[in-house]
């Protein structure tokens, strides 16, 4: 799983600290990849603002499928402690669809491990004839059938 | 040299245009008349005894009858740090750019346009730096009003009590 | 005129435009340039910036004082015991609070700990953005363990909130300064002479940061830029000698200055040395800091709401980054009326936009790097 190196504010160090020698990504196979094209999951780690959301959405659908998004730290979650600010996002949902949500402000290591050791699970048991048929994603508050646009 | 004595040395050079020092905390701080405020800050920058080179900020105050400008300003010299201020009317605060004097001031300026909406006469490119371009209002005004949406993004914030 | 005309107008000309986006290899953070191109070299660098304005000075003006902490970590997050001190000195300088002695030197040791983390990292992406990954790694494997360090002393790895109004809130647990030296005596001079051996004094590095944006000391005190930045122009200043906090009166410590190492005076290369030679002078502080370290309360008596009377003042440290300062105006309420950070890569992203000129695309990077901005510095 090659991982997009996109990630806003202080969760990006603990991301950067993971990928270094004591925690290594690497020995599960995971590398980032500068573009979007290359990348299967994007892992938003940080607080997302109203200026950035729509970067993330244009991030999201310049990716290539199968891909997968990772929502790291309390405020990609849902805004985080930034939730009384006029500017933050609540939460990365509302833009692009989320596979899995790791709490934490900034999650752990570990945390962010055991986060991608579940992804892997989730990929392996998913049946993706039946979602490539079915390919409707939803939005958090959007009724089905509107692609985000 | 300590703040007061260089207050009482502006007072002296410019006798109608720089207030008696006021200010209960531990910073103290005068009033310049804003049209006057090029004039005292070059005086601050080239007189040698006092070298004020260095403009740390420019902050925007929301008083709810009136706007004010401070200007913070340290010498390198002296190992000081003053504050001078500029008081605006709350619907159109306007005042005369510095940016030509202190070239920090050009960012400083368009941050507190951005977030007061106080507008720069003669600045060189007085656009909003940190909120999107097409944002409506000034937020750091006491009485700014969220949005309810912003490009169809919905701007409420979910109660915590309630989620199961 | 706005964004959209500045595009439009660049578009019709001679000259190419290109988007380095928020999303890029080497921009630390999230920031855009729009570099305004004649094929390699470039005419203008507009940066656009507040892809991370989260707020925090309104934030700040709805929230009680000691419930406010927890924020200023998020200012600058690879410094942000610097961000606590600033904040807390802030308020206690409005209260006349006056700080017991051993939790000023609690507060040296978490700060100069801070720096050298800071500062690892500083470096280790400096040489990252040039095409080096491995010196990064290098940094990265230090900074874990002063991580380890951070989190027997606080509980935090990245964002501490250790700090509070009138001390500090832990003392230091068993077995810490124990720790705390033998890092350091691995630390300085051991990793610094092996990094300066393998990175630093490496001809690529060299070749591709000598000479490249050189910011002379006049222009880099009217761009009002602070800390290495302008230390690397030639300029001797330091908050922590020249207006002096906390217990520094009592500690003894150079500053380091730049003087054109390898290449010209305030060149890239200048402002990468200053601070290698920043980590080894903070060794020095913790060593002393540890030596002199004073019995005592960690906390002085301060009221359990804090309510300031009306005033105003400033509170400055100097930061891995430069001059932070909170300006804090209070009219007697629970809460600030308004409080202003000022930070240092906000000027220093000033400069890099008046000094993008004539600049290679590459050199963009290399000036970018070494200018050691953080994103949520410039947008708050």
């Amino acid at each position: 799983m090659w991982y997009l190196l996109f990630s806003p504010a202080c969760c990006a160090i603990e991301l950067m600290q993971t990928g270094g020698p004591r925690t290594d990504l690497d020995r599960f196979g995971m590398v980032f990849r500068a573009t979007p094209r290359q990348a299967d999951v994007m892992i938003v780690g940080g607080t997302v603002t109203y200026k950035l959301a729509e970067r993330v959405r244009l991030l999201y659908r310049q990716m290539s499928e199968p891909k997968y998004v990772i929502a790291m730290g309390s405020c990609a979650n849902s805004g985080g402690l930034f939730q009384k600010s006029y500017s933050v996002l609540k939460g990365i949902d509302l833009v692009v669809p989320v596979d899995i949500y790791i709490p934490g402000c900034p999650p752990r290591p570990e945390a962010l491990c055991e986060g991608l050791l579940r992804l892997r699970k989730k990929i392996m048991g998913e049946d993706w004839g039946a979602i490539a048929a079915a390919r409707e994603p939803r939005l958090k508050g959007q009724p089905a059938g509107e692609m985000a646009d | 040299m300590n703040g007061e004595a260089i207050y009482e040395q502006l007072r002296d050079r410019f006798p109608d245009k720089v207030s008696e020092t006021r200010g209960q905390g531990p910073l103290k701080c005068v009033y310049v008349k804003p049209e006057a405020i090029e004039e005292v800050l070059i005086a601050l920058r080239d007189q040698e005894t006092l070298g004020f080179r260095h403009l740390s900020f420019i902050s925007g105050i929301d008083l709810k009858e009136a706007i004010e400008v401070a200007y913070g300003l340290i010498s390198y010299s002296l190992k000081v740090l003053i504050l001078l201020k500029v008081t605006l009317d709350h619907e159109n605060p306007t005042v005369r750019t510095v940016s030509h004097i202190f070239s920090a001031a050009n960012w400083h300026e368009r941050e507190t346009f951005d977030l007061f909406g106080v507008k720069f006469e003669g600045h060189p490119d007085l656009r909003r730096l940190l909120l999107p371009e097409d944002w409506k209002g000034h937020p750091l005004r006491k009485d700014y009003k969220e949005e309810p949406f912003y490009h169809e993004m919905p701007t409420t914030r979910e109660p915590l009590l309630g989620r199961s | 005129m706005n964004l959209q005309d500045i595009i439009v107008e660049a578009e019709g000309g001679q000259q190419m435009l290109l988007n380095m986006g928020p999303q890029h290899p080497s921009t630390h953070g999230v920031i855009r340039f729009l570099v305004k191109a004649d094929g390699e070299v470039i005419s203008e660098a507009i940066p656009v910036v507040g892809y991370l304005h989260r707020g925090i000075e309104k934030i700040a003006e709805s929230m009680p004082y000691a419930g406010f902490i927890p924020f200023t970590d998020r200012v600058d997050y690879l410094a942000a015991m610097f961000c606590n001190h600033a904040f807390v000195t802030a308020v206690e300088k409005l209260l006349g609070l006056e700080v017991p002695r051993r939790a000023e030197y609690l507060r040296v040791i978490a700060d100069e700990m801070n720096r050298i983390a800071s500062h690892l990292i500083a470096v280790g992406s400096m040489a990252m953005d040039i095409g080096a990954y491995t010196p990064f790694l290098h940094g990265i494997r230090e900074r874990e363990i002063i991580n380890d360090l951070t989190e027997m002393l606080c509980g935090g790895r990245l964002t501490y909130n250790y700090m509070r109004i009138g001390g500090v809130s832990r003392d230091l647990p068993d077995g810490f300064l124990k720790r705390l030296k033998g890092f350091l005596d691995r630390f300085d001079p051991g990793f610094i002479n092996e990094f300066n051996r393998l990175i630093g004094g490496n001809e690529i590095l060299v070749r591709r940061c000598a000479h490249v944006a050189t910011i002379g000391a006049d222009e880099a005190m009217d761009m009002g830029l602070a800390g290495p930045n302008l230390r690397a122009s030639g300029v001797s200043w330091d908050l922590r000698r020249d207006m002096p906090y906390s217990c520094y009166p009592d500690l003894e410590f150079d500053v380091p200055v730049g003087r054109g190492f390898r290449g010209s005076l305030g060149d890239s290369y200048d402002r990468f040395m200053v601070r290698i030679l920043e980590m080894s002078q903070s060794a020095r502080l913790l060593r002393q800091a540890i030596e002199k370290l004073p019995d005592g309360d960690i906390q002085a008596k301060a009221p359990r709401k804090i309510k300031p009377p009306a005033g105003e003042s400033y509170g400055a440290v100097e930061s891995a980054r430069g001059e932070l300062g909170f300006y804090l105006v209070s009219d007697g309420g629970e809460t600030p009326l308004r409080l202003k950070i000022r930070t240092g890569s906000f000027s220093a992203m000033w400069a890099i936009h008046r000094k993008s000129a004539g600049c290679m695309l590459a050199d963009l990077v290399v000036l970018l790097a070494s200018a050691d901005i953080v994103a949520p510095e410039i947008d708050r």
